[in-house]
C-alpha cells in the first residue's frame, strides 16, 4: 500500500465509497416490497402491484445500459432517446451562452477600460444581476412568443452576468506596467486590446465563463421543465409524470455527468490561458 | 554651439498638494544629452528622477517645459525611446524570445518572421541568454535573467534613446555586476544613447560618460553635471585603481550626502540655469574642480 501514489489511493477510495453507497442503497430497498402474503381482497384491489418506490441501483444501472446503448432513438414526441434530449439541452445552453459571451465580453472590455462606462452601467448590472433567471420566463414567453427562444433567452440572461463582471474586473486589473509596454511600443488600441489586455485578463475572463456555463446548465433543467417539449429538464419531469423513477434517477445522474464535462472543458481552457506572474 | 541630441528645457512638474496649493517636484530642469552618450542621473528619492524618466518616455506630461529630441518636440510614447523598467515589465504569458520579438515586430513591421526571430535571438545572445532558456516564460527565469530579457528587448528595438529606470535596483550585488558588464558590452556594440536612473554611485561611475546630480525635492534641480574622466573600456576591478576614481567618487558622495540637502528648495535660480559642469581629472594635473566648462560636449542646452 505504501507504494501507491496519492492519486491512486484517492481513486481506490472513491470506488470503495461508490460500492458501499450502492450496496447500502440496494439493501435498503427491499424493505418496501412487503407484498408477500396477500388476501384475495388485496389482490383484487391491486395491492399485489409493485408499489412505486425508489428503485435500487441495479435497476438504475439496467436502465442506463438500455438507454445508453441506443441513445438517439426517436419514437414520437414523448419517447426520445437520452442522447437526443441532452442534445437539445446542450444546443439551447450553447446558443444562449454564446450570445451572452458575444455581448458580455466586449461590453466587459468597455466597462473595464473606462471608469465612466463602469459607473454608468453599474447600477443596471447590480439590479438585473440578482434576478432569478426563471423570473424572466413569463415576460420572455409573452414578448418572444416562442417557448424554444424563451428558454434560450433565459440561458442568455443568466450567463451574461458572471462573464460581464469578470471581464470588466480582469480588464480593469491589468497591470499598468504591461499597458505601458504596449504604449512604449506604439501599439494601437486594437493591438493593445488583443496582444496585451486580452491575454493579461484571460484567466479572469475564462473563470467568469466557467461560472456562467455552470449556472446555464443549472438553469436549463428548470427552464425546460417549464417550457416542455424536449430537453433533459423536460425528460426528468416527463418521467416523473410517468412515475418512472428509474428514469428520473438515471437522468439526474446524466445531468451531473454532462455538467461535469462542460465544466472540465472550461477547466482545460483555463489551464491553457493561465500564466504565472 | 550646436543643440544637443536630446534637450530638456525648463522642465517643471507640479502636483496639487491636496490642500488647494501646489507641490513642486522639480523646477526648470535644463540639460542635454549628446548622441551616443551614456548619462546617469543620481539623486535622493523624491527628487523626481522617475518623473523625468516618465516624461522622457512619454508616459507622463510635465506641468511645463519641453523635451526635444533631434530638434523635434517629444510628446507621447514612441518606439524611438525604449524603456527598461525597474520591475522588468515582461509579459508573463510570453516566452523570453516572444517578449523580444513582440518589440521587434512592433518596431519593424515589414520584417518577415524569420528575420524577426534571428534579430531577437542575436540580442538575447548578447546579454548571455541562449539555448533553451529563451523559450522559458519569465516566471521560470531568475530576476537577473528577466532583466536581461528586458534589456535585450529594449536594445533589439534600436531606439534613438534608451531609458533605463533603475534597472538593477531589484537585483543582488553579484548579478548586478554581471549584467552591468553585459549592458556595457551591448551598449558599446550599438552606440546607443542611454539615459539611466540609479541610486548606486559605483554603478554610475562604471557605466556613465556623465552623471547628472539632482538636489533634494521638493523644488529639486539638476545641479551638476559630472564628467567621468576614466577612459573606456572600464573594468570594475581596474577602475578603482585609476587616480580619478576616488576623486570623482568623493565628489559624488559629498554631493549626495551633504550638498544635495543644502542646495534643496532654492527657487530663485534663473529659469535657464544649466547644471554646473564639473570635470575632475587628476591625470591632467588640473585642480580638482574646474569651474569652467572644459569641453563643448559638456555644454548642454541653450534655450
Amino acid at each position: 500500500m505504501e507504494t501507491l501514489s496519492e492519486n491512486k489511493k484517492a481513486a481506490l477510495l472513491s470506488v470503495l465509497l461508490l460500492l458501499v453507497g450502492c450496496l447500502i442503497w440496494e439493501l435498503s430497498i427491499p424493505a418496501q416490497e412487503a407484498a408477500g402474503e396477500l388476501t384475495e381482497y388485496e389482490l383484487l384491489t391491486g395491492g399485489g402491484q409493485p408499489k412505486a418506490g425508489v428503485p435500487p441501483p441495479s435497476q438504475v444501472l439496467g436502465k442506463a445500459w438500455e438507454q445508453l446503448s441506443n441513445p438517439f432513438y426517436d419514437a414520437g414526441p414523448n419517447d426520445k432517446g437520452i442522447g437526443i434530449q441532452i442534445g437539445y439541452s446542450i444546443y439551447r445552453v450553447l446558443t444562449g451562452y454564446l450570445l451572452a459571451a458575444l455581448i458580455a465580453i466586449p461590453l466587459g472590455f468597455l466597462i473595464g477600460m473606462s471608469s465612466v462606462a463602469y459607473k454608468a452601467l453599474n447600477p443596471f448590472i447590480q439590479v438585473l444581476r440578482p434576478i432569478s433567471p426563471l423570473a424572466w420566463m413569463p415576460l420572455a414567453l409573452f414578448v418572444i412568443q416562442d417557448s424554444e427562444m424563451s428558454a434560450i433567452f433565459v440561458i442568455f440572461i443568466c450567463s451574461i452576468w458572471p462573464m460581464l463582471i469578470n471581464t470588466a474586473f480582469g480588464v480593469a486589473g491589468v497591470r499598468e506596467d504591461w499597458v505601458n509596454v504596449a504604449r512604449t511600443h506604439e501599439l494601437g488600441a486594437f493591438k493593445t486590446a488583443f496582444t496585451v489586455i486580452l491575454p493579461a485578463a484571460a484567466p479572469t475572463i475564462v473563470t467568469g465563463m466557467r461560472i456562467s456555463i455552470g449556472i446555464a446548465w443549472l438553469v436549463i433543467v428548470a427552464a425546460e421543465m417549464l417550457v416542455g417539449g424536449t430537453g433533459i429538464g423536460y425528460y426528468v419531469w416527463n418521467e416523473w409524470n410517468n412515475l418512472d423513477l428509474t428514469s428520473v434517477i438515471f437522468s439526474i445522474l446524466m445531468i451531473g455527468v454532462v455538467g461535469m464535462l462542460l465544466d472540465s472543458l472550461f477547466g482545460l481552457l483555463q489551464r491553457a490561458v493561465a500564466y504565472v506572474e | 554651439m550646436a543643440k544637443s541630441f536630446l534637450s530638456i528645457e525648463q522642465l517643471t512638474q507640479r502636483y496639487p498638494d491636496g490642500q488647494g496649493g501646489e507641490f513642486t517636484v522639480f523646477e526648470n530642469a535644463n540639460f542635454g544629452i549628446e548622441k551616443g552618450e551614456f548619462v546617469c542621473i543620481l539623486g535622493h528619492s523624491g527628487c523626481g528622477k522617475s518623473t523625468i524618466m516618465n516624461i522622457l518616455a512619454g508616459l507622463a506630461d510635465p506641468t511645463s517645459g519641453v523635451v526635444k529630441m533631434d530638434g523635434q518636440h517629444v510628446s507621447g510614447p514612441s518606439l524611438d525611446r525604449g524603456v527598461v523598467f525597474q520591475n522588468y515589465s515582461l509579459l508573463p504569458w510570453l516566452t523570453a524570445l516572444k517578449n523580444v520579438t513582440f518589440g521587434v515586430q512592433a518596431r519593424f513591421p515589414d520584417w518577415d518572421k524569420s528575420k524577426v526571430i534571428e534579430h531577437s535571438t542575436a540580442f538575447l545572445e548578447k546579454v548571455g541568454l541562449t539555448g533553451d532558456t529563451i523559450h522559458r516564460k519569465p516566471s521560470q527565469l531568475s530576476g537577473g535573467m528577466r532583466q536581461r530579457v528586458s534589456i535585450a528587448r529594449a536594445f533589439a528595438n534600436e531606439p534613438k534613446l534608451l531609458l533605463l529606470d533603475e534597472p538593477f535596483g531589484a537585483l543582488d550585488a553579484l548579478t548586478r555586476g554581471t549584467i552591468q558588464d553585459e549592458l556595457i558590452k551591448v551598449w558599446s556594440d550599438t552606440d546607443q544613447t542611454v539615459f539611466m536612473i540609479t541610486h548606486d554611485i559605483d554603478e554610475a561611475i562604471l557605466l556613465a560618460d556623465r552623471i547628472l546630480l539632482m538636489t533634494n525635492g521638493p523644488m529639486a534641480q539638476v545641479a551638476e553635471s559630472v564628467e567621468i574622466t576614466i577612459p573606456r573600456p572600464r573594468k570594475r576591478t581596474d577602475i578603482v585603481d585609476h587616480p580619478n576614481y576616488y576623486a570623482i567618487r568623493n565628489h559624488l558622495v559629498q554631493f549626495l550626502g551633504q550638498r544635495s540637502a543644502e542646495l534643496a528648495g532654492q527657487s530663485d535660480t534663473p529659469p535657464l540655469a544649466q547644471p554646473k559642469t564639473v570635470r575632475i581629472d587628476l591625470t591632467e594635473d588640473i585642480d580638482a574642480e574646474d569651474p569652467e566648462p572644459a569641453t563643448p560636449q559638456l555644454r548642454a542646452v541653450e534655450a
